[in-house]
């Protein structure tokens, strides 16, 4: 009786949210998966079963290369955000020693979440610019004697921007998991003799593992997903996978869109499963 | 104290370069915002002056900005205030283990990890599809339920994995009801927490730009009217428009940490100050 009633009330308060995520966000894939099947006219689309969207997609060479272009983007991100992410986290858990310092220096890194991503990247303009600070400080150091033309709108300020707004999603899973490590096991480590690097080793990071992986979960999805920081921060001449769905969008051939942003999902999901092989998320909160 | 080490210091090094790292660029268009009317897009600065702020008011010169400032505002107070009531509500479920609850759960995991670009395509595909005009106010509404949601409900999870239940017993041991142990007991306690969630529901929808991309319809928000102006805006009216709406973002952020501090300081003083008997139920 006591038990029915209970599952009741869950199941009340839960349904809010099971309403917001059914609606928005299961029927849009499985309309996605629908449309993807559907043909498409210069201006409009019709109902129909038909795999043209995906054996064009297949069959293209230029869908390897952006899938190519994708995974790079990923892979490079995901090694300098988990090297800094790594590196600041374990600056804030273990060098602080007062909680109020770790505290100021977390919302420190945090507070920059909380603002405008697209201001973000307009922010560098300035910076890379053929005439920008990095130019011109370079050029009055005698380093180089003509401005380098690869530094904005170019795959080096698509990583840069990519590092500078996903950096964030390293740090905060990576310090949760080490401020969970028992002070103790790092004496331990000292007292049986090993060096800083050995404890580094053989205890921090293997204890690190799960802020790892939904660190890298995070950054990997969301550069995989993007489409506005590649198309900003290359001046729209790079392309990744986002970047196809969203052209394909903007000439209203939504069939096709479809199509592509299956695959994407798919892909998404697969590079998921292969990281949750490695962490339980919901033992770590 | 046990000494510094070098480690220290390095690594100090290194968490300074980040910080500026994180804040030199949005630190410089804040100082570009100031050029004088002649000033280009990168230093030096050709005088200073408001010039571009005040062409913020000019409605020729930018399009519809204080339009789109207040559309993301409102858009974003609904987001938040939702985000706080569900995040809760679904918190408390999910307390109790539920048939569904894990499905629910990776529900909500996925609502994070997948392409936000999926997410406009298909909601801006069902409303057309069913015949309703897409509206920030609705599908954009709703698609941004879905990026601010799994972060409410994350921080509730982190919330009551270390809420201490012996509370809530001792509240109904002395024979409260459920709704009151919830709105004199837990309520209080996790009310700065929430706090927390209202700043993620509030800044993430303010700022949230992919999912609203396709279906915020003809009225855009303030992110879309940004990006819009990066295509032909080429003046430093840009970085100004950046300043202002960083400045806000910055002014929010304090004002929920300020509101913490003095729940804090609140409760604080009145763990201090002796306890008062309530003067209810006597014996008569």
């Amino acid at each position: 009786m006591l038990r029915s009633k209970d599952t009741i009330l869950a199941w009340i308060q839960a349904a809010p949210l099971a309403v917001v995520l059914l609606g928005f966000l299961v029927a849009p894939i499985i309309m996605i998966v629908i449309v993807s099947f559907w043909g498409a006219t210069e201006y409009s689309i019709y109902p129909d079963f038909q795999f043209d969207n995906y054996a064009f997609l297949l069959t293209s060479p230029v869908t390897y290369t952006v899938f190519f272009n994708t995974f790079k983007y990923a892979l490079i991100t995901w090694a300098f955000t988990l090297t800094i992410g790594f590196t600041v986290a374990y600056f804030l858990a273990f060098e602080l020693r007062s909680l109020k310092w770790q505290i100021a220096l977390f919302l420190i890194c945090t507070i920059p979440f909380w603002t405008s991503n697209i201001i973000r990247m307009i922010s560098w303009i300035p910076f890379l610019g053929r005439n920008g600070i990095a130019n011109q400080t370079l050029i009055s150091w005698g380093v180089i004697d003509e401005p380098l033309d690869w530094l904005l709108f170019s795959d080096f300020s698509v990583i840069l921007a990519f590092v500078h707004l996903y950096t964030l999603f390293m740090v905060v899973p990576i310090f949760n998991s080490m401020m969970r490590i028992d002070r103790s096991l790092i004496e331990a480590a000292r007292d049986s003799g090993a060096t800083g690097f050995q404890t580094l080793w053989n205890v921090i990071i293997p204890l690190c593992k799960p802020g790892i992986m939904i660190g890298t979960i995070f950054v990997v999805t969301l550069v995989m997903g993007d489409f506005i920081t590649v198309r900003f921060m290359s001046g729209s001449q790079r392309a990744n996978v986002g970047r196809l769905i969203s052209n394909d969008i903007s000439l209203l051939q939504y069939p096709s869109a479809s199509a592509t942003a299956v695959v994407l999902l798919c892909t998404v999901l697969l590079v998921i499963a292969i990281l949750l092989r490695f962490v339980d998320i919901r033992k770590e909160l | 104290m046990e000494q510094r080490g070098r480690s220290f210091y390095v690594l100090g090094a290194f968490f300074g370069l980040f910080v500026l790292f994180l804040y030199g660029p949005i630190i410089t268009i804040g100082v570009l915002s100031f050029q004088g009317p002649q000033g280009g897009l990168t230093f030096p600065m050709n005088g200073t002056s408001l010039h571009w702020f005040r062409d913020l008011f000019e409605q020729q010169a930018v399009g519809d900005i204080w339009g789109s400032f207040r559309r993301s505002l409102a858009l974003a107070l609904m987001v938040m205030v939702t985000t706080v009531v569900v995040s809760v509500l679904g918190g408390l479920a999910f307390r109790k283990r539920f048939r569904g609850s894990g499905a629910l759960f990776y529900l909500a995991i996925a609502s994070l990890v997948i392409p936000s670009i999926l997410v406009s395509l298909g909601v801006g595909l069902i409303f057309n599809q069913l015949g309703f005009r897409v509206h920030w106010a609705s599908s954009g509404y709703g698609s941004q339920l879905t990026w601010t949601l799994p972060f409410g409900l994350l921080i509730m999870f982190a919330v009551f994995n270390r809420f201490d239940k012996s509370y809530e017993e001792a509240a109904r041991d002395q024979g409260a009801s459920p709704w009151q142990t919830f709105a004199h007991v837990v309520l209080p306690i996790i009310a700065p927490s929430l706090l927390g969630v209202a700043l993620f529901g509030f800044t993430l929808s303010y700022d949230e730009f992919a999912r609203t991309l396709l279906t915020a319809g003809s009225y855009n928000t303030l992110p879309l009217e940004i990006f819009g102006m990066t295509t032909n805006v080429t003046s430093p009216v840009i970085y100004a428009l950046g300043t202002l709406t960083t400045v806000f973002s910055l002014l929010v952020i304090g004002l929920f940490f300020l509101v913490v501090w003095l729940i804090e300081r609140s409760k604080a003083r009145k763990a201090a100050a002796p306890v008062r008997r309530p003067n209810t139920r006597r014996a008569g």
